[in-house]
């Protein structure tokens, strides 16, 4: 990576960093375990990078380790939507009593 | 079409998908859109999956896509079966699973990177090792995490000399790494490996109990970290972004988190290691000479509930460990049927999980607007019968108003105390997570009921219903 290359991936972090912060910044406790879990899901994109390392793979250690990131990946990714989902269903009967 | 503009058609839905993904988790933290949040984060992450195969069919297109179905058919399967109780250990486990998978993709760049060291720059090289370690924290890490709340070893294990055990498996990960970096060596970076797998597993030893959590949301941003780091070295924007979000938005939910519970962070992760909690296990232990509680039949307690106008329900930590949520809704609805008001106070870090209580007393039906948050009930103790505390114990210690000392002062908790009987529904006298004594067991008002949360309920439900 050129100077200048490792400064627009810098500055990408940055931007990421600040956006991560604002983003959930006013979450209410109740959505603490919920957003746990959403976010487990959202990591869960790390699955991309194994398919990458399988797209590219030569010989079994390669292989082997890309497709247990695309199973590990793609189990974190659905299975933490799943699970958040599941979560957040449970209170959708709210909105006409919530005290706030 | 041409490489070129494929690659460009990839790099514009990968900037469609980060977009998606931000907006999602905007609507994910309020609660109104929530659930459509988490469905279109789902819509994002689906999109960069997809744009991966944009650029051409890949090789071993086969295998990606088998390992796709079963890694998704096991995350839907275990995320459909879960009990809604055992919500910390699913997330603690399929953030391992993340941890494990950004894990292995940096160490297949770091053998394809061996082949020709050098290239790639050093923020390339860094980028593979810092992916290796912290994915290979978060994995080993989030699993035993998982293993201690699935009950397989709950106690917090006290190491002897254990900072200086991890701060030398910290030294030598460093200088495993840099040695990995300079030589391209496999027998040295597999030992890097190792010694970062070791630190995984130190960092969650010493830590039990209600600061499980908070150790589980440090890991899941440590997760996103080792995905964005992943991102760097592959040069795909979607998953640096994603996992930098992931990564950012993490430390400030497990700062939240430390928040409600007055406790700071590194508190939570060298506190039993050190001498910190030595105060609290003191007056918990020898200290002051046992004062006598006044415990209660469960037929008395029926009586007293019965004929009482108001009720405040405390549940806690106790009440998700006994899965008593269900039989709590019942006893609420007989006394509710009886005249009795009934209300619950949640306190923030009730439950396994901030939140956690929430979700629970949604499952089983409770309606929403019997509970009430902490600020919103405190006053209304002290015009109160019964304030039924079910397994809760931190959260009501008066102590945190008034004792300096006390290693919980001026975490706020709600005020049973105020209320004009308390009934505490405890398994034994052991003090709770924190290790100290609470002075409400010995208030002449609370009375206490001992027993197995979610048994005695029964017991209780079941004298209410004979009574009528």
């Amino acid at each position: 990576m050129s100077a200048a290359e490792v400064l627009t991936v810098l500055t990408i972090f940055v931007l990421a960093v600040f956006t991560g912060f604002e983003v959930i910044s006013k979450v209410p406790v109740v959505l603490h375990t919920p957003l746990m879990s959403g976010t487990n899901a959202i990591h869960g994109i790390v699955v991309v990078g194994g398919i990458v390392v399988l797209a590219h793979a030569e010989g079994p250690w390669l292989v082997g380790l890309g497709f247990v990131g695309v199973v590990f990946g793609a189990a974190n990714l659905v299975g933490g939507l799943v699970v958040t989902d599941r979560m957040l269903g449970m209170f959708k009967k709210k909105p006409k009593d919530a005290p706030k | 079409m041409s490489p070129a503009v494929l690659d460009l058609v990839q790099r514009i839905l990968f900037l469609v998908s980060i977009v998606t993904i931000i907006v999602g988790l905007k609507r994910l933290s309020s609660p109104a859109t929530a659930r459509s949040g988490n469905a279109l984060a789902g819509w994002g992450l689906a999109i960069a999956v997809l744009a991966t195969f944009v650029t051409g069919v890949p090789q071993n297109l086969g295998l990606i896509v088998l390992g796709l179905v079963v890694g998704s058919g096991l995350g839907w399967w275990g995320a459909r079966v879960v009990q809604m109780t055992d919500m910390p250990q699913m997330v603690a486990l399929l953030n391992g699973l993340g941890g494990g998978a950004a894990a292995a993709v940096s160490v297949a760049e770091f053998i394809a990177w061996r082949s020709g060291p050098g290239a790639g720059g050093p923020v390339h090289i860094v980028s593979i090792l810092a992916g290796t370690v912290i994915g290979a924290v978060s994995f080993a890490g989030s699993l035993l995490a998982f293993a201690k709340l699935q009950g397989i070893g709950e106690r917090a294990v006290i190491l002897p000399g254990g900072r200086l055990l991890q701060a030398a498996v910290v030294v030598a990960a460093l200088v495993t790494g840099g040695l990995a970096a300079t030589s391209g060596g496999l027998p040295v970076f597999v030992t890097f490996v190792v010694l970062a797998l070791a630190l995984g597993v130190l960092m969650v030893v010493p830590i039990g109990g209600a600061d499980m959590p908070v150790v589980i949301s440090i890991l899941n941003s440590c997760t996103g970290l080792a995905a964005a780091a992943a991102g760097l070295v592959l040069d795909n924007h979607a998953l640096l972004v994603s996992g930098t979000l992931v990564g950012a938005s993490g430390t400030l939910l497990t700062r939240l988190m430390c928040k409600a519970m007055n406790r700071s962070l590194a508190n939570v992760l060298f506190g039993a290691l050190g001498a910190a909690p030595a105060a609290g296990t003191a007056a918990a232990g020898a200290g002051p000479p046992k004062r006598p509680v006044r415990d209660v039949s469960v037929e008395d307690a029926a009586v007293l509930l019965a004929n009482v106008q108001s009720v405040i329900i405390v549940p806690g930590y106790g009440l998700a460990v006994a899965q008593a949520q269900h039989v709590v809704r019942e006893l609420a609805d007989l006394l509710a049927r009886r005249g009795v008001e009934v209300k619950y106070a949640i306190h923030p870090v009730a439950g396994r999980m901030p939140g956690h209580m929430n979700v629970l007393l949604a499952e089983a039906n409770v309606p929403y607007s019997q509970l009430f948050d902490l600020e919103q009930i405190n006053g209304d103790f002290e015009r109160t019968d019964v304030a039924l505390v079910i397994g809760a114990n931190d959260v009501v210690n008066p102590a945190a108003r008034h004792d300096k000392a006390s290693p919980i002062y001026g975490m706020p908790i709600l005020d049973a105390d105020k209320a004009r009987h308390v009934v505490l529904m405890k398994r034994s006298l052991n003090p709770g997570f924190a290790g100290i004594d609470n002075e409400l067991y010995y208030d002449p008002k609370t009375t206490m009921l001992f027993g197995d949360a979610k048994q005695v309920l029964g017991r209780l439900v079941e004298e209410l219903k004979s009574e009528a």
